[in-house]
Formats: C-alpha cells, sequence, structure tokens
C-alpha cells in the first residue's frame, strides 16, 4: 500500500505546497511584520465589527440574489434543448474575465443609483451569476432525470418534485458555488471602490488604505488576519456542509436535454432570456463606448488599439498584449487543470481528511490581494531569492486563483459517482481502463473541460497577481485597461474600450470552444 | 456517510499531465527575455521603480540606452503610494536602483525611513523655486498642479458664469455641481484637501462643513470622478465641477480624434490649487550607484524633459524648457498654488483625514 501512499501524499502534496508558498506564507509575513499590541487594538475597536457586519452583509446578499438568479437559467441551459445554449453559456461567462474598473465605469453610467450598496450588489451578481450557472449545471446536467419523473408519476407538483428531489441533489454543487461567491464578494476589492458609497468600506478596501496609504501594517495585519480567519471558517464550514450534503448517484454520463414542456419549462427559459439580457446590456453598453469617436462612431480606437500612434513605455500594441494574455492564460489554464486533478484526487483520497484539504486551497479566493501583494514583496525582500523575474509566478498565481473553481466543478461529479458501477462494469468483464471509462472517465474529463474554459477565463481576467508581477512594459490586457483608465482623454478610455471589447470577444470564443470540445456523445447533436 | 474511491488510473494520469506540463514549461518564457541573454560585455542595468501613470517615448530611452551603455528597465509598482510603500519596506535592500514618483506627500516618509542615497542632480539647470525641494536628498523632476476643472460647455450653456474661488465652491449658486474625490483613497483628493486646509488653516472643517452642504460628491477615485461623474468626461456624468489636473484640458485635445478641436472644452479654476512636485532618488543599496545617478541625471537631461510634457502631462522641473504648444495655449499655471511642508504633512496627514471623513462622509 505504500504506492497509494506515496500517491496520496504526491496528489495532496503539490497543490498544497503551491497554495501556501502563495497565500500562507505572504499572509504570514504581513502578520509577522504587523501584528502587536495596536493590531490587537485594531481588532477591538467598535468601528471594526461594524466593517466585519457590512462586509459580511453585502457579500451574504450578493451570494443568496446570484444563486436565486443562477438556479433556473442552470436548468434551462443544462437540461434543456434551447437554441443558442453554447453562446449564452459563453455570454454569462464573459464578467468574470472583464477588469473591475471597466464593469464599474459602466455601471456607473448604467445605474442611476451608483455610489450605493445596492450598485455594489448589482455588480457582485453581475458579475458572479455565470459562474454558479456553470458550477451547478455543470452536476444538473448529468442528474439522471428518472428521479424527477418517479417523482412526478408518484403525483408531486414540478414545484415539489424539485424542491424535496432535485435540489437535495444539488445541494453540494450549489453550496460549492455558493462558497465561491461569498469569498469573491466578502474580498471584493475594485467594484467596492469604484461603486461602493466612500462612507462604507469593506474590510479589503481599509486593508488597501492600511497599507497602500497610510502604511500601517499593524492595522493591516489585524484587519487581514481577522479577514482569514473569517474566510477559513466560512471555507471550513461550507466545505463540511457541503460534504455532509454530496449524495452518491448514477450520473448519466453525458448531458440529457428535453424539450422545454409545461409552463415551468417556460418560466425557466424566459427567465434565462432575462438573465442573458441583464448581462448582454453593460457589455453591449461597452461596446458602444469603443465604437463612440468624437461625435460620430467608428472604428478609430480600434486602430489606435492595434497600432499605437505614439511610440512610448505606456503604450503597447493590442495584439502583443493579447498574445501575452493568452500565452499566461493557457499556462495557467494547464497548471489549474493539473492541480486541480492532483488536489481531487487527493481530497478523494483523503477521505475525512480531504475537506481540510479542499478548505485550504479555497483560501486563496478569500484572502486579501493587497495582502498577498505586499506579503510577497516582504518574503521576496527577506527571502533567500529575489523571485519577481520568474515570468512562471505570473500563470501559477493565477492558477492558484483559478484552482477553487477548478474544484468545485470536477469534484460534485467526482463526489457523486458511485463506483458500484466501475464494479459492476469489471465483473461484466471490461478491461479496468474500458470500465473505468465508461462509468467515470467521460464525465471526469468532460467536467475538466468545463473548468479548463473557466480557467482559462480566470486567468484572462486576473488582475491583483497580474499587476503585481507584469513588468511595465509587458502588460497583460486587463492590465493596459486599467492604465489606460488612469488618465483623462477621449483616446484613452476609447481604447481601453476597444482592449476589454477585444477580451470580451475573446472568452466568448474561447468558453465557446471549450463547450465544443466536449464529446459529441450527447442527445440531440 | 458515503464515501467515493477515486480512482488510481485517474490519479495516475494527472501525476503524469503533471509531469509533462511542469518538464513543457522549463522549456522557454512567454516575456522572451531578450535582455537574459549573454553578451561578451554585459550592458549595465538600472531599475527604475515607478508609479503606473509614468511614461516616456520609447525614441528617448532607447537614445539614453545606447549612448551610455545602461539598459533602463522600468517596474511599475501600482499609485505612487504603493510605490513609495514598498520601498520603504524595502529601505537599504530595494527591489530596484532608482525610485521615480514620489510626490511631496509622501516624501517625508520615505526619508524618515532611510529609503534614499542622498543624490541631487545639477541643482542649478532647475527652476529656481525648485531648487531646496528635495530637501538635498531626492531631485525633483517635474511638478503639476491639482486644481478644480470646469466643463465650459455646460456653464455657458446654462448661462451661469463658472466659480472662480475656493470660497465660490461652497455658494449656494454651485451647489451640487463639484464633484472631488476621497482623500483616504485618491492622491488627487488628498490634495485638494490640503489646498483647503493651506488656504483656511484651522477653520478648513467649517469650510467642507459649508461644501458637504453644498451638496459636494464624493467617489473614491480619479476615474470614477473624472471618466463618469464629470459632465465632460465622456461618461454622462451630471457634475460640470471636478478635481482634476491642471494639464487635464490639453490632454482633452491630444486625445481627442482627429479633426482635434480647436480648443479644450474644459478650463481650470486657478484658485485653490495644489502644487504636487514629483522626485526621483537613488535607492539606498542600488547595486550600482554611479549608474544609477547617471539615470537620475538623464531624468533631468533636455531630452527627458522636454519629452516629460506629453508623455505624463507635467512640466519639466529644468528651467527654460519649452514647452508644447498645447500647453503654452491652454494650460494656466496657478499663480500661488498652495503647497504645505512634507514633514507637516507626514505628522498631520492620518488626522486630517480622520477629521475630513467625519465632516464629510459622516
Amino acid at each position: 500500500m505504500t504506492r497509494t501512499g506515496a500517491g496520496r501524499a504526491l496528489a495532496a502534496g503539490v497543490p498544497l505546497a503551491i497554495v501556501t508558498a502563495f497565500v500562507i506564507v505572504p499572509v504570514l509575513a504581513v502578520v509577522i511584520t504587523g501584528f502587536g499590541s495596536e493590531a490587537i487594538a485594531t481588532l477591538a475597536a467598535a468601528g471594526t465589527w461594524r466593517l466585519v457586519a457590512y462586509t459580511a452583509g453585502q457579500a451574504l446578499v450578493s451570494t443568496a440574489l446570484s444563486i436565486a438568479l443562477a438556479l433556473p437559467a442552470a436548468y434551462a441551459l443544462y437540461r434543456l434543448d434551447l437554441p443558442g445554449r453554447r453562446v449564452m453559456l459563453a455570454v454569462i461567462t464573459v464578467p468574470f474575465v472583464l477588469p473591475t474598473v471597466v464593469v464599474g465605469l459602466a455601471f456607473r453610467e448604467l445605474l442611476p443609483f451608483a455610489g450605493t450598496t445596492a450598485a455594489i450588489i448589482v455588480a457582485h451578481v453581475f458579475f458572479n451569476v455565470g459562474l454558479v450557472v456553470r458550477v451547478v449545471g455543470s452536476l444538473w446536467g448529468h442528474l439522471d432525470p428518472r428521479l424527477g419523473d418517479v417523482a412526478l408519476t408518484l403525483g408531486l407538483s414540478p414545484l415539489r418534485a424539485f424542491v424535496r428531489v432535485t435540489l437535495p441533489l444539488l445541494r453540494t454543487a450549489i453550496l460549492g458555488a455558493g462558497a465561491l461567491v461569498f469569498l469573491f464578494t466578502f474580498t471584493s476589492f475594485g467594484v467596492v471602490l469604484v461603486l461602493g458609497d466612500p462612507a462604507l468600506p469593506t474590510i479589503e478596501v481599509e486593508i488597501y488604505t492600511a497599507t497602500v496609504q497610510r502604511l500601517d501594517l499593524s492595522a493591516a495585519a489585524g484587519l487581514a488576519l481577522l479577514q482569514f480567519a473569517i474566510v477559513a471558517v466560512v471555507v471550513v464550514l461550507t466545505t463540511r456542509w457541503q460534504e455532509a450534503a454530496a449524495v452518491r448517484q448514477r450520473l448519466a454520463d453525458d448531458e440529457r436535454r428535453a424539450r422545454p414542456r409545461g409552463a415551468l419549462d417556460r418560466v425557466a427559459v424566459a427567465w434565462t432570456a432575462a438573465l442573458v439580457i441583464a448581462v448582454v446590456i453593460p457589455l453591449l453598453a461597452l461596446v458602444a463606448r469603443s465604437l463612440r469617436v468624437g461625435e460620430g462612431w467608428g472604428l478609430a480606437w480600434y486602430r489606435e488599439a492595434v497600432a499605437p500612434s505614439e511610440a512610448s513605455t505606456r503604450t503597447t500594441a493590442a495584439l502583443e498584449s493579447i498574445s501575452l494574455s493568452l500565452q499566461y492564460a493557457a499556462a495557467a489554464t494547464a497548471f489549474a487543470v493539473v492541480l486541480g486533478a492532483l488536489a481531487c484526487a487527493g481530497i478523494v483520497m483523503a477521505r475525512r481528511r480531504g475537506a481540510w484539504l479542499d478548505a485550504g486551497l479555497a483560501l486563496p479566493l478569500g484572502v486579501s490581494a493587497v495582502t498577498i501583494g505586499f506579503g510577497l514583496l516582504l518574503v521576496s525582500l527577506r527571502g533567500p531569492v529575489d523571485m519577481r523575474d520568474w515570468w512562471i509566478l505570473v500563470p501559477l498565481g493565477q492558477a492558484v486563483v483559478a484552482l477553487p473553481i477548478v474544484v468545485r466543478v470536477v469534484l460534485p461529479l467526482l463526489r457523486s459517482l458511485d463506483p458500484r458501477m466501475r464494479q459492476v462494469a469489471a465483473t461484466l468483464g471490461a478491461p479496468p481502463l474500458r470500465a473505468w471509462w465508461t462509468t467515470e472517465g467521460a464525465i471526469t474529463l468532460r467536467a475538466f473541460g468545463v473548468a479548463a474554459g473557466l480557467a482559462a477565463a480566470v486567468a484572462l481576467g486576473e488582475f491583483g497577481a497580474t499587476a503585481f508581477l507584469v513588468r511595465l512594459d509587458t502588460p497583460t490586457v486587463p492590465v493596459q485597461i486599467v492604465r489606460l483608465l488612469g488618465r483623462p482623454g477621449e483616446a484613452n478610455t476609447g481604447v481601453a474600450a476597444a482592449l476589454a471589447v477585444m477580451l470580451l470577444v475573446i472568452t466568448v470564443f474561447i468558453v465557446g470552444i471549450a463547450e465544443r470540445l466536449r464529446p459529441r456523445r450527447t442527445g440531440g447533436w | 456517510m458515503p464515501r467515493v474511491v477515486v480512482s488510481p488510473i485517474l490519479a495516475s494520469v494527472a501525476i503524469g499531465v503533471a509531469a509533462i506540463t511542469l518538464a513543457g514549461c522549463s522549456g522557454g518564457s512567454p516575456s522572451s527575455d531578450a535582455s537574459t541573454s549573454a553578451s561578451s560585455e554585459a550592458p549595465r542595468t538600472v531599475r527604475v521603480v515607478t508609479h503606473d501613470s509614468f511614461a516616456l517615448s520609447d525614441a528617448v530611452v532607447a537614445a539614453f540606452e545606447e549612448t551610455s551603455g545602461i539598459d533602463v528597465e522600468f517596474i511599475p509598482a501600482g499609485d505612487a503610494g504603493e510605490m513609495v510603500n514598498r520601498a520603504v519596506l524595502s529601505a537599504g535592500n530595494p527591489e530596484a536602483d532608482v525610485l521615480f514618483g514620489i510626490d511631496t506627500t509622501l516624501l517625508s516618509r520615505a526619508i524618515d525611513a532611510d529609503v534614499f542615497d542622498p543624490y541631487v542632480s545639477s541643482a542649478d539647470t532647475l527652476r529656481p523655486e525648485l531648487r531646496e525641494a528635495g530637501l538635498g536628498v531626492v531631485t525633483p523632476v517635474d511638478d503639476g498642479d491639482v486644481c478644480i476643472n470646469i466643463d465650459d460647455g455646460w456653464f455657458a450653456e446654462q448661462g451661469i458664469a463658472p466659480p472662480t474661488s475656493l470660497e465660490d465652491l461652497a455658494d449656494p449658486r454651485y451647489r451640487g455641481l463639484l464633484v472631488v474625490q476621497n482623500p483616504a483613497t485618491s492622491s488627487p483628493g488628498l490634495a485638494f484637501l490640503l489646498s483647503t486646509i493651506e488656504r483656511y488653516g484651522d477653520a478648513w472643517p467649517d469650510y467642507w462643513t459649508r461644501l458637504a452642504d453644498n451638496d459636494v460628491a464624493v467617489v473614491n477615485g480619479w476615474s470614477e470622478a473624472y471618466l463618469s461623474e464629470f459632465t465632460a468626461g465622456g461618461g454622462g456624468g451630471d457634475r460640470p465641477l471636478v478635481v482634476s489636473y491642471s494639464t487635464s484640458p490639453p490632454a482633452e485635445i491630444v486625445y481627442a480624434e482627429e479633426p482635434k478641436p480647436e480648443r479644450p472644452s474644459t478650463s481650470v479654476m486657478t484658485d485653490g490649487c495644489y502644487r504636487q512636485v514629483e522626485f526621483a532618488g537613488v535607492l539606498r543599496g542600488a547595486e550600482d550607484p554611479a549608474a544609477a545617478r547617471a539615470v537620475v541625471d538623464w531624468l533631468l537631461s533636455p531630452e527627458v524633459q522636454a519629452d516629460i510634457p506629453l508623455s505624463m502631462f507635467v512640466f519639466p522641473a529644468r528651467a527654460g524648457v519649452a514647452l508644447p504648444d498645447v500647453f503654452e495655449e491652454f494650460v494656466v499655471r496657478p499663480e500661488s498654488p498652495a503647497e504645505i511642508p512634507a514633514a507637516e504633512i507626514a505628522e498631520r496627514r492620518d488626522d486630517w483625514i480622520d477629521e475630513w471623513t467625519q465632516i464629510v462622509l459622516r
């Protein structure tokens, strides 16, 4: 059994080591540098607890709304045969890659209530609803439809059948997606800064002003520790709930999609259409912005983006940025998928202790990007090697951010697989590889396909870690966009919008391809 | 509790792919580092850490590298505050050789932390009022003014005369027209607060109470204020007065599409401006201090100084450098901009910001 032991150690150890290097070590560096009695005083201050309550409150509302809005769409997009399904899936994934500044400014134009908590929540839902649809949908699509049918045959109304039968089967995926959204929104920075009420900062904004503006590392250490503790508790709790909610079931190895029938299906389809339109409106505003030149319309900003008219350390031709972004994203996706596979294997093999591994891997999402940035700097300055020139840190950093998403897409499927199916297949005389492929392998690979698409999107849009690690003359697209938006003048905002639209189109394309690459055994085509 | 047994095949496939990927990745770098290629006599490299708004023309940088044999690598480190804090945390063991872009509001913090190897490049070439500004530690490279920007078109349309003084901004005639940045999160926001503190002294809280009563809008950053709340920023805003830079009007012309408008649609209120001087310094612990000093000298050279206005929309610190036409025509330099000594800012800035937050954001 030593071989399994070594495999287990490797599967669990590699992703954990990388996450530790990227997250735990930097946070520790900040805490060690700044922690003292003053940091404790920060924790004890009444204002700190109002800060926590506000931060958690807006995150909870954002999460609940994202889930509520996403569920009908997850059903319609993964259980029903809809024309334009892949396009709709790709479109709701797009917000994920857009820099928050871009979306924030678009929302400031669209929302009459910009500068309020409501505006933050709307933007959070916009960013995260697609994630919930995809995480929950990837399990929903594989549920055995006969379970629901049986419930209907037994006389349950469709709604009751959903609540009593389908919902419990989906609970693990919903919890997983909800935990992700909560972590994203609990530590969200750009959205709060651009759209929020300046009188109501969140923990992350306070950490930013403490480290970047005031250089008050003890306050930063106190807040970072507090944030880390809350995030850790949330991650552990949701991981446990998720595990407890896992139901072992026979999953269909291809997605079963049926023609819409009945009033509920029609509601779900209409809901999905409305959701897609709601997501598209800010995107269209962005497209319009990129085409508005002076008083008229045109492609001037695209020409300027592709071939900048002045050669300066500030200007980078779009193709160069895009090519760089794509290279980083490709490497990051490979890392995220491999690490995700190792992590899933490790989690499943570690049995009871797997929950801790899972929890550890989700931490990067809930840890302050500002803290990690400063922490990495402290480590780099006091550590034995200067790693800032290592290009590999960019895709690795992006992969660490994408990793929990990969795990959450793949793990619910893995947890739901019934090992007896493989045993049955083997008993029936199938060779081990074939038994594995027909019962588990195809589903697993498909899940990784979905996860890879999302990981690529995350990597393309990632800003925090990337901004910290890229050089001035080689910015990724999001970094370049944010730089342009720091200046007055129509051309700067116009080129920024054009770049954002290019990023958007590339994402739709990549995510669309990922959808297409999934095996074609699905009924209907 | 049902548990799943992962198939050993899956695990070994994953490990195998991991090995292949890692092996494949060690092959090449996507950033295609030409600089790492070994050459017979390696050129000296000077790393310059800057804020994200830094820019110079490629041709100017290339010409310097050609003649001096020094490769200059610019490293962006976030906004000015983030950049300086990184330097403070790494004092003595810096991540670069030269720091460019520290301003008066942050200078004391860096000097107190012993970030710099004192070096002032040829002070006699500087404009006289800047010669002492670097406190004998750093070299002034450029300066600029944070001023209220006015959407002239809006005021003309409404038939109202635009405000001309800080006092006007608190006048009910201009109620609900001004958007400012939060000084806790924004550098121009802090500069505008400092200008009011310089003007009103200990009575500045009263002035801000009046501004708040006059419905001043507050946002966290420059982009939100200018690009989305300002009526002339292109984002459909409804505030015709915004805190920005005195050079924003010419930037509107330079960054307009052809045919460029003959004059900017915005102008600057010359009362209540705050002057920000930006400095370059040699970081203590620089690998090659001589080369680092040469780069600071270069930043003051006529070539760089002439490039600065249109690259960064600030003014050259060197005396007698000709300004581009759009600057000559459309930028008014305030006669007596506010400036507060660096040491006083360092000491009182947090208290000022806290008090401002109490008054304006409540």
